[in-house]
């Protein structure tokens, strides 16, 4: 355990969209600022950092953009500091925030992740073009379809898990005003008929492109216990990476998500995850993921995730509910999405996620990575203190 | 009205130089000549194709011996992608496959032409078709995709470490 | 706050235009950093880096660098995109947390690459100053002038910098610019973006810096005259020049003031000056008197400036001064965004 107890004491974030043209990338920010803010009762000036995380520059074409933000987020004079870690960045980044407060070191921290694709090129900005390679891939589905082909084929799962696992996601953003797809026409059987894209990823099994931004007000123990409301206390963070590819690697259970989850338990004191834990946010960006990581962090035995979808384990209404939120399926501001599911983590625990909300949910577990699946992040909140 | 400006494009152009390495020219200088040389790591032992960075990711070692692989692979895993992409020109759909080539410890992507993508399989036994020897640069590119050799498949413990 | 001191220090060579890759550049230097403090890859419970995706023109670049580390079995590691200085800072605040005693901590970056001066325009407001592209240098310049319009820098002082910083670097090995010229000559030298001249900005290169950091337990044991962290601090200025005072650098002040830089006397410091009027900035800025401490002893960023490992090299010259004995008590500094937006200040003690 880290020498000082931190608690989440403010949630924010934007509506979740696939264009943000009413706002400029500043503006963006400060929404989900200023709500995180307004929800901790707290103004800018009460705070001692900010720790900012997003995704690649290039999506919005602004090199290091926090520099910029400064201003916007009357940061001078303030340490600011600036994570990017791929994917994992918003799980990091309220990793690193955490661990401002955990040292000792500071006492209201802010901690802000973001992406506005639409004020950039996603597309170029992902596949700059490489001399002398073969481009093949055809974007991040082109890239982990294989993955998911490979799971089936190992598992045995039937076709129809990737569809249940995005109508569940979809049917549950409906309950999360923020997330960007708001679709009610989803069944199952209408999933099954959606395209293939990547086959064998179909186009609903995918996520969307959205801007968006969160941000969370982290406090101090002495802090967090003179607030009157509800709040969410770190109970463990853990971070691992490995190499994107190497001879032999098991990239669809890699061995620094299994470490990564091991580690986090451990230090929040679980021995028995499907019990103890009542609300996972986990990191889906296409769903045949859900099953993959199920396993991957211990929760199914291997090969068996995919049952877990089938019976309704991960439903709001089953033993793990997973992405209660919608998740990733539902909004995806890449460098956001992270903290997204750390702050909805925090949310659930603190009893404030609206309609979305697990009954009784106590402790949660939020989830990120990014990369070649090869970047994990994950921390464990809790209503009650460690 | 300048009031109702809510957007404005303003392109960005910054050229880059970039270098293989030299970890990657044996690799490169292999394909011009219509070679396929992976290199050897000397901890792992194990061969990379192509050698990424000059590297072995898992060792953090620079690689060493140069191994002629394939030319024939077993495809690993694979995608039939349905979507138009961004500079794109092969008509969809079409098989980006995770290949590993003979000799090789490492996939390697790329198409598979000459085949139904519906009939493309884990295990499927495949062989490069090369451009003319007079467009050959020092790039993948002169494969210009891989084809059914028609052996039989490889058995699924053959390649399931490699997935 | 537990005691962390940095224990070793490596740089690769500083070149003008590598054609090794950045993974190649960064393994024999994160090998040699292990060797030099005598220890294993597995001794290592932290590792973080710093550099940018518009330096390589590459999104996610980093993700290769981690090729480098042997990260096998998995690894606990982050990175930051801002100077390595920063990545140092973030093992700092892991090794407090206590999850984490020995870290290895890098910069790299490839100058070479793109065209910087106007890549890091795209630094600032993209919807206002970025498409007008004026030059990095250019804003550096216009800092500058604020600076001698104020009365705090000269061009006379200036030229004495660089006449220094190309004496220092005739002992250092690792630099790209060459030749010791005196004031006078240098003021005789044309503008290039006036007040500046060529010698006043740094020479680019491309390079890495690494640095291992450790608790007290085992310091010793990696070194044996380690650089004591006794203070470390960060701070950030608006960006907009037109709200800030170009004269000053408010927040090298603030993380001078945070880290206690002005609590003893100053026997080295390493600056991250990248032009030369920044050092009489930063100096006075940071509370550092120029006459009684020995000014970058390296030659500094003027002489060879790697983005994005120049500022963590900084810091690991500075700690060579105390490793050497040549110094009891040092100041690190980096910076980084327009006209020193971003510093971060460290004192480094050898007792």
């Amino acid at each position: 355990m880290a020498l000082h107890r931190c608690a989440v004491v403010g949630v924010g974030q934007t509506n979740h969209t696939a264009c943000r043209g009413d706002v400029s990338i500043a503006g963006l920010v400060r929404e989900a600022v200023d709500r995180a803010l307004l929800d901790a009762n707290m103004t800018l000036a009460d705070i001692d950092a900010i720790v900012i995380g997003k995704a690649p520059d290039m999506l919005e074409g602004v090199m290091m953009p926090e520099l910029w933000l400064t201003d916007s987020l009357a940061a001078s004079g303030k340490p600011l500091f600036r994570v990017h870690t791929a994917g994992s960045v918003g799980g990091s980044t309220a990793i690193v925030a955490a661990q401002h407060v955990m040292s000792g070191l500071h006492k209201r921290v802010l901690t802000i992740a973001f992406e506005k694709q639409s004020d950039g090129n996603a597309m170029w900005a992902l596949s700059v073009p490489l001399p002398f390679s073969m481009p093949v891939h055809a974007g991040a589905g082109g890239y982990f379809s294989p993955i998911v082909r490979s799971y089936i084929r190992r598992s045995g799962a039937p076709s129809h898990i990737g569809a249940m696992v995005a109508v569940k996601d979809r049917t549950n953003a409906l309950k999360n005003p923020y997330a960007h797809l708001h679709e009610d026409h989803w069944t199952l059987e209408k999933a099954m008929e959606s395209p293939m894209l990547w086959d064998p990823i179909r186009f609903v099994e995918t996520c969307p492109s959205s801007d968006g931004a969160i941000a969370l007000v982290l406090a101090s123990e002495d802090v967090a216990d003179k607030m009157p409301g509800k709040k969410a206390w770190v109970h463990s963070t853990a971070m691992r990476s490995e190499p994107t590819m190497f001879a032999g690697r098991n990239q669809v259970s890699p061995r620094a998500g299994e470490m990564c989850a091991e580690d986090v338990f451990r230090k929040a004191g679980i021995t028995d995850p499907l019990k103890q834990i009542d609300a996972v946010e986990m990191y889906v960006p296409f769903s045949w993921f859900e099953p993959m990581w199920l396993e991957n962090l211990g929760f199914a035995p291997k090969d068996q995730g995919w049952r877990f979808v089938e019976d309704g384990v991960t439903e709001m209404t089953g033993a793990l509910p997973v992405n209660a939120s919608g998740g990733v399926l539902s909004s995806n501001p890449i460098g956001a999405s992270g903290m997204l599911r750390f702050g909805e983590a925090a949310l659930q625990v603190m009893g404030k996620a609206g309609e979305h909300q697990i009954d009784g949910a106590r402790t949660a577990l939020g989830h990120a990575y990014g990369g070649g699946s090869q970047f994990f992040a994950m921390w464990v909140v809790g209503s009650e203190k460690n | 009205m300048a009031d109702d400006i809510l957007r404005i494009r303003t392109p960005i152009g910054i050229d880059y130089t970039w270098s293989s390495g030299p970890g990657s020219v044996v690799y490169m200088r292999g394909l011009e000549n219509g070679k396929l040389i992976g290199r050897r790591c000397p901890d792992c032992e194990l061969v990379y194709f192509p050698p990424r960075n000059g590297i072995c990711p898992r060792c953090g070692v620079l690689l060493a011996a140069e191994v002629e692989v394939g030319p024939r692979g077993t495809i690993t895993t694979f995608c039939v992608v349905n979507v138009p992409f961004l500079g794109q020109t092969i008509k969809i759909p079409y098989v980006a496959a995770t290949i590993l080539l003979d000799g090789a410890d490492i996939g390697m992507q790329h198409l598979i032409q000459e085949c139904e993508a519906a009939d493309v399989r884990m295990g499927m036994r495949v062989e490069p078709v090369w451009k003319d020897k007079s467009e050959w640069t020092p790039s993948l590119e002169n494969i210009l995709y891989y084809k059914p050799t028609g052996e039989p498949d490889a058995d699924f413990d053959v390649y399931a470490r490699h997935l | 706050m537990r005691d962390v001191a940095i224990v070793a220090y490596i740089e690769g060579q500083n070149t003008s235009a590598t054609t090794l890759s950045p993974v190649e550049m960064i393994v024999p230097v994160v090998h040699e950093v292990l060797k030099r403090a005598n220890v294993q890859r597995s001794d290592i419970d932290f590792w973080c880096h710093g550099s940018c995706d518009y330096m390589t023109g590459q999104p996610f670049s980093f993700v290769s660098a981690v090729d480098a580390l042997g990260a096998w079995p998995p690894i606990m590691e982050s990175h930051v995109e801002m100077d390595g200085a920063w990545a140092l800072y973030e093992a700092w605040v892991k090794i407090q947390t206590g999850e984490a005693n020995t870290a290895l901590v890098f910069g790299n970056g490839k100058s070479s690459a793109g065209d910087m001066n106007r890549a890091l325009t795209l630094q600032l407001d993209p919807y206002v100053v970025a498409p007008l592209w004026p030059g990095f240098r250019s804003l550096e310049a216009m800092g500058a002038r604020a600076a001698i319009d104020a009365g705090t820098v000269t061009e006379r002082q200036m030229a004495d910098v660089v006449s220094r910083s190309l004496r220092d670097a005739a002992d250092n090995p690792n630099v790209l610019a060459y030749g010791y010229r005196d004031a006078d000559e240098l003021l005789d030298e044309p503008m290039t973006a006036n007040p500046l001249r060529a010698h006043d900005c740094p020479a680019m290169a491309d390079g890495v810096a690494a640095i291992i950091i450790t608790t007290a337990d085992r310091a010793l044991e990696m070194c044996d005259r380690p650089a004591w962290i006794r203070g470390i601090d960060h701070r950030i200025d608006f960006q907009n020049l037109g709200l800030r005072d170009l004269s000053r650098s408010n927040s090298a002040a603030l993380a001078s003031f945070h880290a206690g830089v002005t609590k003893d006397k100053v026997d080295v410091a390493e600056l991250h000056a990248t032009y030369s009027h920044h050092e009489i900035i930063l100096a006075q800025s940071m509370g550092i008197d120029r006459s009684t401490t020995r000014m970058m002893p390296s030659g500094g960023a003027l002489v060879a400036n790697p983005l994005m490992a120049a500022g963590l090299a900084r810091f690991g010259q500075a700690a060579r001064q105390i490793f050497k004995g040549n110094a009891d008590r040092a100041v690190a500094h980096a910076a980084q965004g327009a006209c020193l937006q971003q510093n971060i200040v460290a004192v480094l003690e050898g007792n």
